[in-house]
This record gives C-alpha cells, sequence and structure tokens, in this order.
C-alpha cells in the first residue's frame, strides 16, 4: 500500500494533494472534508460572497473534474472520529482506513459568543464557512441594523460589505482600538476613518454585556450601558486551531498542532500543515492564518512526503480589502518598536513599516502595491532599508530595492529573485 | 467556449477550454496549467499569475489597472509590454486561438 489521506479540504489540503500528484507521487490520494463540498476558497466569503457578487461554485479551488483527473480521490461530507497512530489508521463516519502517511490540515473553529450572554440567540452568526455565509445572505438586507463584534479584519471586511449593501452598522470593540492585535494605531487611524466615512460606526474600548431577544436576536447591551437595537449579529473575535482529533491522537500540541520545519508532528507518519499547526519561525513558534501559507505550509509538507526533505521557510502576508481600499501585508510585526510612514505615489496610496530595532518586520501598504512588493522582497531577504529614505516619498521605492540588490552578492540573489 | 493556448517557459503548449465568466487565471488552474500559483485566487494582490499575452489580442484583454501595474513591476519574472495579471483578464468569445505565455518564475 502507498496511500495519503488528507484530513480536512480546505486550501491547505487541497493544496497537499495537488502537489503530490504535480511532484509525481503515484499512490493513492484520499482527501477527506467534513462539509459537503469541494474544496472553496474563503477569503471571499467576508467579501464577494456575502455581496451576493460570487457564486458558491465559483469559490471551488479547482473543478471537481480536476481532482478526478489528477486521481484525487475526494470525501466529502466525512467526518474524522478518530486517529490510530499505531495502526496507521483513521475512523470516520463512513469506516475506517489506512494510510501510510496522514496529513492533517483541519484548520480553524471560530470563536462564539457565550450562550449565557445571548450567543445562542437566531441571526447571530459567525463568518467562516460557505455555509454560514449562506445562513447571513438572507437576513442581510439595506436598512437592516447590524452589530458587528469585533474590530479585525475578519469584522472590518464585513462592516464594509454591509454598509456598502446599505445596512445600518455598528462595531464593538473590546480592546481600545480596532485591529489590536495585528496592526499598529497609524494602520487602526486609517480603517477608523475609512469607516467612519462610510457610516459604519465603530465602539472601541466596548464590550458586548449580552444580547437578548424572544428567540432571535434583537438588542445589545453594551458595557458603557448603551442598548442597541439589532436586527444581526456578525461575531469576529478569532478562531482557535481545530485540536480536538490531534490530541486524542496524542501529538504535541501548543498553539496548534505542533510541527517541525518539515512539517512533521511529534509522531512518524503523521503531518501537520496550514492554520492547525504551529510551526518554528525566526527562533520562535508560530501559527499564521492565511491563504498563501496554506499552500506553501501544505507544498513543503507534500515535498517531504516524496522524500524531498526541504525545510519550511515562511515569508508570511496578507491582504484585505475593504470598500475602495487595497490592504496589503508583509511580513510580521511581533515586537515593533517603532513605525515609519511613507506616502506612496498615488493619491490615498500610504505604507506603514515596522521596525524592530534595526530590523524591517512588516509593512501594511494601503492602495500602495509598489511599496508592497518591494518591502515584501527586502523582508524576505532580511535586508533592513534606511529608515529615513523610507520616510522620504521622494526617493523612488524601486531605488530603494536597487540599492540593496547591489550592496550584497548574497543577498541580491534573493532580492532579484528572476536570478 | 473560446480555446486559449498557454505556453510554459519551457515551450509545452496546452490548449484550454476557457468558460465565460472565468478569468485566464481561472481557466488556466481549472485545466491544471502549470506555471500559474495565484496565491491570492484572484484578488490582485499577489502577482503570481503573471502572464504574457499576445499583443493581437489586446484590444479584448484590455486596459490594465493602476494597482496591477504596479505590482507587475516588481513580479518575479521581467515585466514586458505584453505583462498582465491573467486574474484581472476576462474571458472574451473574441479570444479563440490566443497565446499566452507563461513565466518561469511567480
Amino acid at each position: 500500500m502507498n496511500r495519503v489521506v488528507i484530513v480536512g479540504a480546505g486550501q491547505a489540503g487541497c493544496s497537499a494533494a495537488l502537489k503530490l500528484r504535480a511532484l509525481g507521487f503515484s499512490g493513492e490520494i484520499i482527501l477527506i472534508g467534513d462539509e459537503p463540498m469541494a474544496p472553496y476558497q474563503r477569503p471571499p466569503l467576508s467579501k464577494a460572497y456575502l455581496l451576493g457578487k460570487t457564486t458558491a461554485e465559483a469559490l471551488q479551488i479547482r473543478p471537481l473534474s480536476l481532482y478526478r483527473d489528477q486521481r484525487i480521490e475526494l470525501r466529502l461530507g466525512c467526518r474524522v472520529i478518530r486517529v490510530l497512530p499505531h495502526a496507521r489508521r483513521i475512523e470516520t463516519s463512513t469506516g475506517s482506513l489506512d494510510y501510510d502517511h496522514l496529513v492533517l490540515s483541519i484548520g480553524a473553529r471560530p470563536l462564539r459568543l457565550d450562550p449565557a450572554i445571548g450567543g445562542a440567540l437566531g441571526n447571530v452568526f459567525t463568518l467562516r464557512s460557505i455555509a454560514d455565509v449562506d445562513l447571513i445572505r438572507p437576513v442581510f438586507s439595506a436598512g437592516s441594523r447590524l452589530l458587528v463584534i469585533g474590530g479585525g479584519y475578519v469584522g472590518l471586511e464585513a462592516a464594509a460589505v454591509a454598509a456598502q449593501s446599505g445596512l445600518d452598522v455598528v462595531l464593538v470593540e473590546m480592546a481600545d482600538r480596532i485591529l489590536k492585535r495585528v496592526a499598529c494605531a497609524e494602520t487602526a487611524a486609517y480603517f477608523r476613518a475609512l469607516h467612519a466615512q462610510h457610516g459604519v460606526r465603530i465602539l472601541e474600548s466596548t464590550a458586548v454585556r449580552r444580547l437578548d431577544g424572544n428567540g432571535t436576536v434583537a438588542r445589545a447591551h453594551l458595557s458603557d450601558d448603551e442598548v442597541l437595537a439589532t436586527d444581526l449579529v456578525i461575531v469576529g473575535i478569532g478562531v482557535k486551531p481545530d485540536i480536538a482529533l490531534a490530541s486524542e491522537a496524542g501529538l504535541k500540541l501548543g498553539n496548534g498542532i505542533e510541527v517541525d520545519v518539515f512539517g512533521r508532528t511529534s509522531i512518524e507518519g503523521i503531518w501537520a500543515a496550514g492554520d492547525c499547526a504551529s510551526f518554528p519561525y525566526a527562533g520562535r513558534r508560530i501559527r499564521l492564518e492565511s491563504v498563501p501559507h496554506a499552500i506553501d505550509h501544505a507544498e513543503t509538507v507534500a515535498a517531504n512526503i516524496c522524500g524531498a526533505h526541504e525545510p519550511y521557510v515562511a515569508t508570511p502576508w496578507f491582504w484585505s480589502d475593504q470598500f475602495d481600499v487595497k490592504l496589503q501585508i508583509a511580513g510580521l510585526n511581533a515586537n515593533y518598536d517603532r513605525v515609519v510612514v511613507r506616502r506612496g505615489g498615488r493619491p490615498g496610496a500610504i505604507s506603514h513599516w515596522y521596525f524592530g530595532g534595526d530590523t524591517l518586520l512588516a509593512v501594511d501598504a494601503m492602495n500602495d502595491a509598489r511599496s508592497y512588493m518591494i518591502a515584501k522582497r527586502l523582508i524576505a531577504a532580511g535586508i533592513t532599508p534606511d529608515p529615513k529614505s523610507v520616510a522620504d516619498a521622494a526617493i523612488d521605492p524601486g531605488l530603494l530595492l536597487k540599492a540593496y540588490a547591489v550592496s550584497a552578492d548574497r543577498k541580491r540573489v534573493s532580492l532579484a529573485g528572476e536570478v | 467556449m473560446p480555446k486559449i493556448i498557454f505556453v510554459s517557459a519551457d515551450g509545452v503548449t496546452r490548449e484550454v477550454a476557457a468558460g465565460a465568466d472565468q478569468s485566464i487565471m481561472q481557466a488556466a488552474l481549472a485545466a491544471g496549467v502549470p506555471g500559474i500559483v495565484a496565491e491570492c485566487n484572484g484578488a490582485a494582490a499577489c502577482a503570481t499569475c503573471h502572464c504574457y499575452f499576445d499583443p493581437a489580442y489586446a484590444a479584448c484583454v484590455g486596459e490594465i489597472g493602476e494597482q496591477e501595474s504596479e505590482m507587475l513591476d516588481f513580479a518575479a519574472s521581467e515585466r514586458t509590454a505584453d505583462s498582465r495579471l491573467s486574474c484581472q483578464v476576462r474571458v472574451m468569445a473574441e479570444m479563440d486561438g490566443m497565446t499566452v505565455r507563461v513565466p518561469a518564475l511567480q
């Protein structure tokens, strides 16, 4: 037998399966998903799909025919109940299955509002799956009063789409500002102003004490004693990795399923990739929730199953669309101590460069793709530009890149990309 | 359905029947054309679906956007006058027989 079983048919699972075939793996590939539909993209759920501008079919990562052509067996609507590592077997809702290699790409689940404070009322939604958005859409209509709980990217994207759809939107954030966990005060201020321009009311340092209503949410009682009339609530307060299966199987855990640089878990023959896996990065252990990471991590695992013995080198990046603004983020801003603001080349374009000591850590670029693309390369190559040059809008950002590209031969290779 | 001919950097060609309501990137991914990564799945955020389009079809390929143009300046493979992000180009019936070259690196 030569069989890879992949549990979790999201972006990571799908990417692992396709990459195995692309690398010439000739054995069986079985991709198991608990949702009834083929692997689909999640980022458009809080954007085009919520707006009704795209269909569920258009969200499919690949058409069903491609899995057939690639001899990837899709088992959809199938729940994995137990992993038995010593027998190299899993038990599922449709029977048991032996494996040579098992890939866990089981993702993360949205945190929900406690039922004790009204989290189980009707019209209180999370936003993670197609099924979630299909529940939201019928009540997502112009004039409805929407309360968004949580000022992270998902909450802000949902608020933007709602405002564009004519809903009356209030967003509450418990911390003293939106984007507290993920971005600097400058980026938060940019998006606060953008949302205010479009009529979204943002309440910071404000918590929801409880929701009430007769079966369906009708009111939200806030920590400042305001009572909001509300027709629907979207809860965007983060996710947690789905570790139940891994825990029971005895895998080492810590902020998700722990893997080494090759994507191996603590048990022989079991790998993990994507949102559910915590991996070594720059001397610490992190978890990333993004599509590019899901693809790259899963593809590295696929290569290593094929014997490549290739370490995973993450180059974190993210994007978000809100109103007419495209935000692109390169790098991870953890432990920054300084933010340098750079005006972009066209109206409204701006980027925020995070430095930690003498090192460029990350950049948020708003409608400023040039700055984003340059920053991404600089960060990937471990090169820090002079903050004074960064702040000087008169210096063409392309020159920043070129100046550093010729400064060190070794670095030039990574920077130039095409060399 | 228009047929689009994808040519990889090493010269391998592949003919793809592209559906209406698709982008060139989606048509390529659906057919498993190698060399197009499309990390952002069409959000014009990553520049990993860069392709070179046959200039004879420029009229139906359409105008380049500002954001797209800025990203192509720093794409992994060299930008030329025929460069576009294939996610930003819609399939049109008039594209039947059009050649799209896939660069070596994304």
